[in-house]
């Protein structure tokens, strides 16, 4: 791996946010590679600059006076309006309520013009964007504690533990018998809906399968596309979309799908 | 006093889930807006509406949820008063110019003013400057920064480290001009 593209993991890396098997492969990569071995003490240094040089602005006094006593009255609003009193957060900064009704009205007619917009946006720069995320999220889930939700290699422990967390049931299976055992699932959220992600594990290559009902917006997704030396491959099956990204590579990738989709 | 600023729903109240972060609201959005007053008027603003959306807030990460409605009422303050702040792009190829010798970097870096930091740091696009004050001083995750700013973690690994890059050179390269504002 070049170490431009190292860059970013490199952050990542010094921010304890990468799991254990990328933070090994960052630290051989150090002791071959003094620029990186450079940049890394740069992004130390700076950091320790930054949380030495006394930047936090801590709320002044009076601030938090005003509020404290706003909060004793604030939280049971409509008792207190209810009464005929104001609640002090309102004294302190009185907001019109023809603003509020302003804002109302404004998110309103957003929203009616975006549940206008959204297909055709979506149609024009979603499959780009979701294989972008799908790579990210995965990346992601490697970082420690991240992975799963539910770790279990039990699809019917898996399957369930879906259930009332989605607005659909994935096909949960397993491929042990394939060399692909199911390690667990999580919740994620991918091309703006919630998902499900189920995980595989390849030798020593994870997988996330990411699951959700074949709506049609995400039409462009490419069917295999790569991405950061990351693999993503997509199919569907039945009335479901599901895309895979891994580091293996993309053959062995192609052949699960093939397998997880049939 | 307790049952009534509790409510009854047995949870938690309003002040157990917003007092102890006004530091951390604070702190965000003086970041964001750079500018005390608007700060405070701002984390007023914030409370008001965290007290309008408490009934929609789930036992959870209440940090990351009173930092979330902060932020927002701070772009939306700025994008009503200063519409420039939000359209700031940082221009990548401005920063190409030679290094520093690398070793002297760190060096380097340990020696500068805070104030010059604090300018700095002021003078990043506001996403890369709002990234860097939730992991530097805020001390988030990477997932915690996802969720106080509503973008995927591969974007808040990516505002990190065009953050911080644009922050050194300025601080190395940049040494003695002018702090760009972007205002």
């Amino acid at each position: 791996m070049a170490c431009e593209e190292k860059n970013l993991l490199l952050h990542a890396y010094s921010d304890g946010e990468l799991d254990l098997v990328r933070s090994l492969e960052i630290e051989e990569h150090l002791t071959t590679c003094t620029a990186c071995a450079e940049e890394l003490r740069t992004q130390q240094a700076l950091r320790n600059k930054i949380r030495s040089a006394n930047l936090y602005h801590r709320a002044p006094d009076a601030l938090r006076t005003q509020i404290v006593a706003a909060a004793g009255g604030a939280a049971p609003m409509d008792r207190v309006r209810g009464r005929g009193a104001v609640s002090p957060i309102r004294i302190v900064r009185e907001r019109p309520v023809l603003e509020w009704l302003a804002v109302a009205a404004a998110i309103l007619i957003a929203l009616a013009l975006g549940i206008r917009m959204i297909p055709g946006a979506l149609n024009v720069r979603s499959g780009d964007l979701v294989a972008e995320e799908l790579v990210a999220s995965h990346i992601r889930s490697l970082q420690p504690g991240h992975l799963m939700d539910v770790v279990s290699t039990d699809q019917h422990t898996v399957k369930p533990w879906f259930d009332g967390k989605l607005d659909f049931a994935p096909p949960v299976r397993d491929f042990a018998g394939q060399g692909y055992p199911l390690i667990g699932g999580r919740l994620d959220y991918v091309g703006g809906r919630n998902v499900a992600a189920l995980v595989y594990q390849l030798r020593k290559h994870y997988i996330n399968v990411f699951i959700w009902p074949d709506d049609g917006r995400q039409a462009n997704l490419p069917d295999s596309v790569s991405r950061q030396g990351y693999n993503v491959i997509c199919r569907s099956s039945g009335s479901m979309r599901l895309c895979g990204v891994s580091d293996a590579n993309a053959d062995d990738l192609r052949e699960f799908m093939q397998l997880v989709s049939h | 006093m307790q049952e009534e600023t509790h409510g009854t729903s047995g949870g938690p109240g309003f002040e157990d889930v917003v007092l102890p972060h006004l530091d951390a609201a604070y702190n965000l959005a003086r970041w964001l807006v750079r500018s005390p007053q608007d700060a405070e008027d701002i984390v007023q603003e914030a409370c008001l509406r965290a007290v309008r959306f408490f009934g929609g807030y789930q036992e959870g990460n209440a940090r990351a949820w009173l930092l979330r409605i902060v932020r927002n009422t701070a772009y939306t303050f700025l994008e009503k008063k200063r519409p420039g702040e939000l359209a700031e792009e940082f221009d990548e190829t401005i920063h190409t110019g030679e290094r520093v010798q690398p070793d002297a970097e760190a060096a380097l870096l340990q020696s500068i003013e805070n104030r010059m930091l604090q300018e700095a740091l002021e003078g990043l696009p506001v996403r890369f400057r709002e990234a860097m004050i939730l992991r530097e001083l805020e001390g988030l995750s990477y997932k915690e920064i996802a969720e106080v700013m509503g973008v995927p973690i591969g974007t808040v690994m990516s505002s990190l480290a065009r953050g911080r890059t644009q922050l050194r050179d300025f601080l190395l390269r940049g040494r003695g001009q002018e702090v760009p504002r972007g205002m």
